[in-house]
C-alpha cells in the first residue's frame, strides 16, 4: 500500500536551529537529516523540548533555520507557502468567520473562481463530514469538529504535503481516536505526504508507517521505528499483538533514552 | 511583550482565539439544545434581578420625595422636576440644548474614534510607529482632557472648537489604547495560519489582524464615548451659549434647583441610552467570540 517511490517529498538537510530567550542562546535542534517519501505517513514522538514542534515550523517556513534546509518536493523551503499544509493544535480556525469561509479562506487569495471553490469547499466539507455546519461559526463548533474543520481548510488549496502539529493533543481520548480513523480515511482518499508531530505514542504508531523518535537537548532525531501494518488501519490492529510489540517499542525509546530519566527528576 | 503592555490596558474583552478546551466531538454544535441545570437558573434569577432594579430605583424615588418633603437641603421633589421637565420641553430649551451637546460630544467622539483606529494600528503594527506615539499617548493619557481646557480656549477662542477638541481628544485617548491593545494580541497562531494559505502582510492586516481586534476597538469607542460625554457637560460648564452644563451653571446661579436637576436627569438617562446602543453595536458586530 505504501507508495515506494524512492523519492523524497520533504528532506531535512543537517538542520540546526538556535533560538536566543532572554540573552541564552539554545539549541533547538542539531544535525536533524531526514527524508520523507512522498505519499508517507510519518509520525514525529518525543519528550517535550526535543524540537518537533520546531522541526515542523522549519518545514512550514514558519522558522529561519540557523544552519541547514529543508526542501519540499525539490525545492528549498523560504517561506511559508501554499505547497504545504499546516494543521495546529489550537485549530486556529478563523473566529469570525463560518465554516465554510474558513474553508473558502485559502481558495480567495488563490484567487479561485467563486463557482469552482463553492465545488472544493463542498468537497472537503463532505469529506470531513460537516456539510451540516457550514454556515456554522467556529464557537458553535465541539472541539473534534474545528480540528476537522482545519483539516478541510488544508486539503482545500491542494498542498503537496500536510504537516500536523498535535492536532489533538487538546482533544479527549474517545474523540482522538475517532479522529485519528477519520484523519486515515481522509488521507487514503486524499494521499498526501504527511509529517504528523504528537506526545502520544499509542497515535504515533497508529497513524504511521515510520515513526521518528526525537530526543532532547538539543533536539535530534534518536531512533526511527518501521511499523509494518497494513493500511487501512483497523479496530483490530490498534488491539493485536503486533500493535503492542511496535507500542512498547516506541515507549521505550521515548521514555528510556539515556539522560531522560535523571532530566524528569 | 505582556508584561510591558498590561499596564495600559484599559478593558480587555475575552481572546479573538477560539479556546482549546477538550470536548466530545459527538455533542450537538448549539448550546441551546442542551441547557444545563444551571443556565435554566441563572434564568430565573434574571427576572428576579430586573425585579430587584425596578424595585431599587422605586426606593431610590422615595427616598428622594421623603428627602424633599422633609425640607432637606431645598431639595426639589421628582413631581416639582417633572413639572419643569414638562416646561423646558414646552419651550424648546431642552431640545436644543441636548442637540447642542449631542452635537459636540457625536463629533468630538466621532473625529477621535475615527484618527484612534489607524493609530492604534500603526502602534500596534509597526515597532517604529509605537517607539514615536506611545510618549505622546502616554503623557496625555495622564492629564484630564479638561485640565487642558484653559490651554486650549486662550489658544482656539471660546466657540465650538475647542469644545469639541477636548472630547476629541478624551476619545481619542481611550480608542487608541485600545486599538493598540487589540493589535498586540492578536494570536500568532491565526497569523500563521493565514500566511500558510497564501497570506502576504496586507491581507494579514486587513483579513485578521483587523477583524481579530475590532472586540478591542469597539470597547475602547465605548469608553471613549463615555469619556466624551463626561468630559462635555463641563466643558460647558466653563463657556457656551446652550448645552445642557451651560443651562445647569445658569441655573445656579439663580439658585433653580429644579432645572439642575432636570439636566442631570437628563444628561444621565443620554449617557446610558448613548452607551447600550454602543453595546448593542458591540453585540453584533462582534458574535463570532466566544462568551465565558
Amino acid at each position: 500500500m505504501t507508495t515506494t517511490t524512492s523519492k523524497a517529498m520533504i528532506r531535512f538537510e543537517d538542520l540546526r536551529q538556535e533560538f536566543t530567550l532572554t540573552g541564552n542562546t539554545f539549541t533547538a535542534l542539531d544535525g536533524v537529516s531526514l527524508d520523507i517519501a512522498d505519499g508517507e505517513f510519518v509520525t514525529v514522538v518525543g519528550p517535550s523540548g526535543c524540537g518537533k514542534s520546531t522541526m515542523l515550523n522549519a518545514a512550514a517556513g514558519l522558522l529561519d533555520p540557523t544552519s541547514g534546509r529543508v526542501m519540499v518536493d525539490d525545492r528549498e523551503v523560504d517561506g511559508p507557502s501554499t505547497r504545504t499544509g499546516v494543521i495546529f493544535q489550537q485549530y486556529a480556525l478563523f473566529p469570525w468567520l463560518t465554516v465554510r469561509k474558513n474553508v473558502e479562506f485559502g481558495l480567495e487569495l488563490k484567487k479561485v473562481p467563486a463557482k469552482e471553490r463553492r465545488v472544493i469547499v463542498d468537497h472537503y466539507l463532505e469529506l470531513v463530514g460537516l456539510t451540516r455546519f457550514a454556515e456554522a461559526l467556529p464557537k458553535e463548533l465541539s472541539g473534534g469538529m474545528k480540528q476537522r474543520c482545519a483539516i478541510a481548510r488544508a486539503y482545500a488549496v491542494n498542498p503537496e504535503i500536510l504537516l500536523m502539529d498535535e492536532p489533538f493533543g487538546a482533544l479527549d481520548a474517545l474523540t482522538r481516536v475517532h479522529m485519528q480513523e477519520q484523519l486515515l480515511k481522509t488521507w487514503t482518499q486524499e494521499r498526501r505526504t504527511v509529517m504528523f508531530v504528537t506526545h502520544d505514542v499509542d497515535e504515533s504508531v497508529f497513524l504511521a508507517s515510520r515513526v521518528i523518535v526525537m530526543a532532547a537537548r538539543p533536539g535530534r532525531i534518536f531512533k526511527e521505528i518501521k511499523i509494518d501494518l497494513p493500511y487501512p488501519r483497523t479496530e483490530e490492529m490498534r488491539l493485536s499483538d503486533e500493535f503492542a510489540r511496535l507500542r512498547t517499542q516506541v515507549w521505550e525509546a521515548v521514555y528510556h533514552q539515556p539522560g531522560v530519566a535523571e532530566a524528569h527528576q | 511583550m505582556a508584561a510591558k503592555d498590561t499596564y495600559i490596558a484599559v478593558e480587555t474583552p475575552p481572546l479573538a482565539s477560539g479556546s482549546p478546551a477538550p470536548e466530545n466531538s459527538q455533542q450537538k454544535p448549539k448550546p441551546a439544545s442542551r441547557k444545563s441545570p444551571a443556565t435554566s437558573g441563572r434564568k430565573l434569577g434574571r427576572k428576579a434581578l430586573l425585579a430587584i432594579n425596578f424595585g431599587s430605583v422605586a426606593a431610590g424615588l422615595g427616598a428622594w420625595t421623603a428627602l424633599s418633603a422633609a425640607g432637606v437641603v431645598g431639595l426639589p421633589g421628582p413631581v416639582e422636576v417633572l413639572i419643569r421637565a414638562g416646561e423646558v420641553f414646552a419651550d424648546g430649551t431642552l431640545a436644543e440644548d441636548t442637540g447642542a451637546s449631542l452635537a459636540r460630544v457625536l463629533s468630538g467622539f466621532l473625529l477621535g474614534s475615527l484618527l484612534a483606529v489607524p493609530v492604534g494600528f500603526l502602534m500596534g503594527w509597526y515597532q517604529v510607529g509605537r517607539a514615536i506615539i506611545e510618549p505622546w499617548v502616554q503623557f496625555f493619557r495622564t492629564i484630564p482632557p479638561l485640565a487642558l481646557l484653559p490651554l486650549v480656549m486662550v489658544t482656539m477662542g471660546i466657540g465650538e472648537t475647542p469644545k469639541i477638541f477636548v472630547i476629541f481628544l478624551a476619545a481619542f485617548l481611550s480608542c487608541v489604547i485600545s486599538t493598540y491593545q487589540g493589535v498586540v494580541s492578536v494570536d500568532k497562531t491565526l497569523i500563521n495560519a493565514a500566511r500558510v494559505l497564501g497570506a502576504d502582510s496586507m491581507i494579514i492586516f486587513r483579513r485578521v489582524v483587523v477583524p481579530a481586534s475590532s472586540p478591542f476597538i469597539l470597547v475602547g469607542m465605548r469608553i471613549g464615548l463615555g469619556a466624551g460625554w463626561a468630559t462635555v457637560v463641563a466643558a460647558e460648564l466653563i463657556a457656551a451659549p446652550n448645552g445642557l452644563g451651560m443651562r445647569m451653571q445658569q441655573a445656579q446661579q439663580f439658585y433653580d434647583m429644579p432645572t439642575i436637576l432636570v439636566n442631570v436627569i437628563v444628561i444621565g438617562i443620554l449617557g446610558l441610552l448613548m452607551d447600550r446602543l454602543l453595546l448593542m453595536i458591540e453585540a453584533h458586530l462582534t458574535r463570532w467570540q466566544e462568551r465565558r
